[in-house]
């Protein structure tokens, strides 16, 4: 692994960094609300999964959701933080029509997951190595989302959906570690996998079931590290916050235009407003949504109407006792265990779905080779073809039995990569395609003598430029390979020609 | 009117059940009475039919030898309790014509022990009164007048309506709820018995939210017994309400007639307060001797925050307020009054659909809650309703149940008080401690003043402690003898 190096934009006045912390939220996998037993089904008929306390119908309450409690701690152990036992749930207070209560229920001051880390892997986009960051987590809350307000079916009227209103959501708070867009999105991309392997979020971020808002500040080197030694703020830039983006791709455009910006404004002599932004993929620009003025006054307060959570600790452990492996876990059995490098380990343990599908291609069989068919020709296809694993031509079982064949040396590595075509074509099985097609590496050495012999005696002029320059050979090992059809197993044809040529 | 309609609970349970009489004749008589006491404008809807149908039913249980614990008794519902199918606005114009599609628990309750609904009960709006002067529906009149004027006194508040059908016997009890002294206050300027329970005894499902921490469900009757029966009844444990205790309901009943002896009372002395009529020093001084006679001890204690509660009341009351009533915004039901845009729509809905008194506790609320004003206000009041509570737990280790007045006067006429708020929460004084640190607090008539009102006096006991409130509550009854009825002149 690389060494994490500073990341700097150049401005007319001199060199600048960036710091960043985000706030992801990640709707919580469960099958009813927070505090109602409405459905949170995504897609059903507009207000149709809406309860009367959803609704904020007269005299309704919120009862918790314990299953939404165990995930928020399910979660919280994922994340290696802090369980609060005791938290405790506060009123947000604002108007609006997609929100029926007037208030959001939320924890402000106490939230129920404290501080912990995770370990973010970041691939530059622009051909830099590979490497991992540890990013510290401030706190993980649990919250109400609000409805959706529709504007555009209407010129004079709004048209408002209740049903994400009352859905479950888990705030995530990052410390301001992140110092680049790439890790940015390699933060996302981690938490993501962390919940996806949880089971706590489904992380569709096409359905917003998890988004991103990124507080994003420039400052010139040096001042970052004073921060961290003293924890000052004022070390920092003035930040703004980008809110809601659902793709890693917008939020590295977001924060290198919104970091752009500011280092535009700053290098005029200006200063930076503390305001909310909103990214526009189509004209790759954040523009203003509400500056600090314009912030509302939440008037945050103790839910009268709930009891402040608390657990056992016998609870928080039997949660852990039932965890997964994680991601990172993961990632380190894949390299002790099957000798992976951290890349392909880190690459296969990404998400559940993969590693599953490698370790079964692996079972039993060369776990190196099977990784690299994996991540190589199999990935490589399916990302070419956009193409989902799940929907993969090709069965764990059936590339395992193509390594099966390679490691036998049933068939070369070459022959193997025809064989695979074959198969995603939808021929079969790699045994019956090697043996349909005859594609069988000869190992026969007399057979492979036999055209060896051929060849040396109708080409002597290469057999004497051979005994001059022996790197030559390869033109002879081409022209075996060529008359057999690709068949003949390398190795034996080398030692062959080594012999007969005198080499 | 017939003799029916002056049973008491009790007495009116024996009858249904003996078949001395029929739910149906009962809930007949009820209906004519409210319908010739429209002057007292104590329902804000009369539901006839549906109290009929409901005591047929009852008369078809009763007949199979059946029924619930109120099976055939009809009452009256305060317009804060949500009842299916009847409109339930809390007396606010904000509500418009708003008609739930579900039940309150504490309603459900009584329906499911066969109680029979006469209609809904004019109250403050949103609760937030102590003279019913805030109504929709406009005020309530009391039954009671003094003695020698005809002018019109207010049946106390926010269960104004509640108070005035019970005194004037237009339903056998009521439902009533209580934040800072609107069950206790009303009753005793009633002549009847009101009693808040243990925060937490019975369910706030269904109820219109005032204040959460502070607003309990309870009954306002004729007598301690009558009130005995029907909060058992309101009382249940909730999955729907997250404050609602989960432990059992006692019978309560049997309570009434155990008597004082051996109880330890506590008279606190910070409820002697400068500017307290005489009267209300002498009865509550009546009331010490005759639990003393009864055998009870009487014990000096002190409640040294008392002359905070008031203050804390006004700032944690109308805090919670401000949230609670943000979702009458015009948007999904009761009234709305369109603007050219949405900030415009929430404030014309707003002005025009909260009236004066809610409008100046809204403010209160959203500035106390406000940036930078918070700790001062609101963290400071709850600081202080720690203190308060921590008074009672002391002062309970040496007493079973503190006795003091009611209410600092007795009945006062319409605009007497309603110039200066201020003067006007100064009727919570004596009750808001005990929503401040959640105890049950009951009030009983002990006497009339001189201009022939009725004057109360109130138990509070430890939290849980019901049964203490209906000894203390019930000796003071048999004591005080108090037997006067408004004179009949509407």
């Amino acid at each position: 692994m690389s060494a994490r190096t500073p990341y700097t934009i150049k401005g007319e006045t001199g060199d600048w960094e960036l710091v960043m912390g985000l706030e992801v939220h990640a709707q919580v996998s469960s099958n009813a609300k927070l505090f109602s037993g409405a459905s949170t089904a995504f897609g059903s008929d507009p207000n149709c999964n809406v309860s009367l306390v959803d609704a904020a119908m007269p005299g309704m309450l919120p009862v918790i959701n314990k299953f939404c409690v165990e995930q928020a701690i399910r979660t919280g152990l994922g994340l290696k933080a802090q369980i609060n036992t005791w938290s405790r749930f506060d009123r947000k207070n604002y108007f609006y029509p997609d929100l029926p209560q007037g208030y959001q229920i939320s924890q402000f001051a106490h939230p129920i997951v404290g501080e912990g880390e995770i370990e973010v892997d970041v691939e530059p986009a622009h051909g830099g190595e590979a490497y991992s960051f540890p990013c510290r987590i401030e706190r993980l809350h649990l919250e109400q989302d609000a409805g959706k307000s529709i504007h555009d079916m209407d010129p004079n009227s709004t048209y408002v959906d209740l049903n994400r209103s009352g859905v479950a959501l888990m705030e995530i708070v990052s410390k301001p570690d992140v110092r680049t867009p790439a890790e940015a999105a390699a933060y996302v991309k981690k938490l993501r996998a962390i919940v996806i392997a949880l089971g706590t979020c489904d992380g569709d971020m096409d359905k917003g079931n998890l988004r991103a808002d990124v507080n994003v500040s420039v400052c010139r080197p040096g001042q970052y590290e004073k921060f961290r030694e003293t924890g000052d703020f004022s070390h920092l830039g003035t930040r703004c916050e980008l809110k809601n983006m659902n793709s890693f791709r917008f939020i590295q455009q977001a924060i290198e235009y919104e970091a752009r910006r500011q280092i535009e404004i700053l290098e005029d002599g200006g200063v930076v407003d503390q305001e909310t932004r909103l990214f526009d993929p189509v004209k790759v620009e954040t523009r203003s949504m509400r500056s600090k003025e314009d912030a509302h006054d939440y008037r945050y307060f103790p839910d009268p109407d709930l009891l402040p959570l608390e657990f056992e600790q016998a609870w928080v452990d039997k949660i852990r006792e039932s965890l997964p492996e994680l991601p990172d876990e993961k990632r380190a059995r894949f390299e002790a265990d099957y000798g992976l490098s951290r890349y392909d380990a880190g690459v296969l343990s990404a998400d559940a779905e993969k590693a599953d599908f490698f370790e079964e291609v692996a079972k039993g069989r060369d776990p190196k080779l099977a990784a690299n068919w994996v991540t190589q020709e199999l990935f490589g296809y399916l990302n070419k073809q956009d193409i989902e694993l799940s929907d993969s031509p090709v069965s764990a079982a059936s590339l395992g039995g193509l390594i099966e064949l390679i490691s036998n040396d049933t068939i070369s590595g070459k022959i193997a990569k025809d064989v695979f075509a074959r198969m995603i074509e939808g021929e079969g099985e790699a045994s019956d395609i090697v043996e349909t097609h005859g594609l069988k590496q000869v190992t026969d050495t007399g057979a492979i003598e036999k055209v060896v012999d051929e060849i040396i005696a109708a080409n002597p002029e290469q057999v004497a430029q051979v005994k001059e320059k022996p790197k030559t050979m390869g033109w002879f090992v081409g022209q075996v390979m060529k008359a057999s059809g690709g068949k003949a197993n390398p190795k034996a044809v080398n030692d062959i020609l080594k012999a007969k040529l005198g080499l | 009117m017939t003799e029916l309609t002056k049973l008491t609970l009790a007495a009116a349970l024996d009858g249904l059940k003996a078949k001395s009489f029929s739910a149906r004749e009962i809930t007949q008589d009820f209906i004519q009475a409210i319908e010739q006491s429209r002057v007292l404008n104590a329902y804000v809807v009369e539901t006839p039919e549906k109290a009929l149908a409901m005591a047929d039913a009852s008369d078809a249980r009763l007949a199979k030898g059946e029924g619930g614990k109120l099976e055939g008794a009809p009452l009256g519902i305060k317009d804060l309790y949500c009842t299916a199918g009847v409109r339930t606005t809390a007396c606010s114009n904000i509500l418009g014509e708003f008609t739930p599609t579900y039940e309150s628990t504490v309603t459900q309750n009584l329906w499911d022990q066969g109680a029979v609904m006469l209609g809904k009960l004019n109250m403050d709006e949103f609760a937030m009164g102590s003279s019913n002067e805030t109504s929709r529906f406009g005020p309530v009149v009391n039954p009671w007048r003094r003695k020698g004027d005809n002018r019109d006194l207010t049946p106390g508040g926010s269960s104004g309506g509640s108070a005035a059908a019970v005194a004037g016997d237009l339903c056998l009890a009521a439902t009533a709820s209580d934040t800072g002294g609107s069950i206790r206050q009303p009753a005793a300027f009633t002549g009847t018995v009101g009693i808040k329970p243990t925060y937490g005894r019975a369910s706030r499902y269904g109820m219109v939210a005032f204040a959460s921490s502070l607003d309990q469900a309870g009954p306002i009757s004729k007598t301690v017994e009558d009130s005995a029966i029907l909060l058992e009844a309101m009382c249940s444990h909730d999955p729907k309400d997250s404050t609602s205790l989960n432990i059992e309901t006692p019978d309560w009943r049997s309570d009434v007639a155990k008597g004082v002896k051996g109880m330890r009372i506590g008279i606190p002395k910070e409820y002697r307060m400068d500017g307290m009529s005489e009267e209300i020093d002498k009865l509550w001084d009546q009331g010490i001797e005759w639990l003393k006679a009864a055998g009870a001890e009487i014990v000096d204690i002190s409640l040294p925050h008392t002359k905070y509660a008031l203050p804390a009341y006004y700032i944690v009351a109308p805090a919670e307020a401000s949230s609670n009533l943000a979702r009458y915004d015009g948007m999904r039901y009761g009234a709305r009054v369109d603007g050219d845009n949405l900030a415009s729509t929430y404030e014309a809905t707003r002005a025009g659909g909260f009236g004066a008194e809610v409008q100046r506790r809204l403010m209160i609320g959203t500035y106390v809650l406000s940036s930078g004003y918070y700790d001062a206000y609101y963290l400071r009041a709850q600081k202080v309703r720690t203190k308060i509570l921590n008074d009672f737990v002391e002062a309970f280790e040496s007493c079973d149940a503190i006795l003091t007045p009611t209410c600092p006067s007795p009945a006062f006429a319409f605009g007497e008080k309603s110039g200066d708020p201020v003067e006007m929460y100064l009727n919570d004084v004596f009750t808001v401690t005990a929503n401040l640190a959640g105890l049950p607090g009951i009030s009983v008539p002990a006497g009339l003043s001189s201009g022939g009102l009725p004057l109360g006096l109130q138990v509070i006991g430890k939290a849980l402690d019901e049964a203490a409130c209906f000894r203390v509550g019930g000796e003071l009854e048999r004591a005080a003898g108090f037997v006067a009825k408004p004179e009949k002149w509407w």
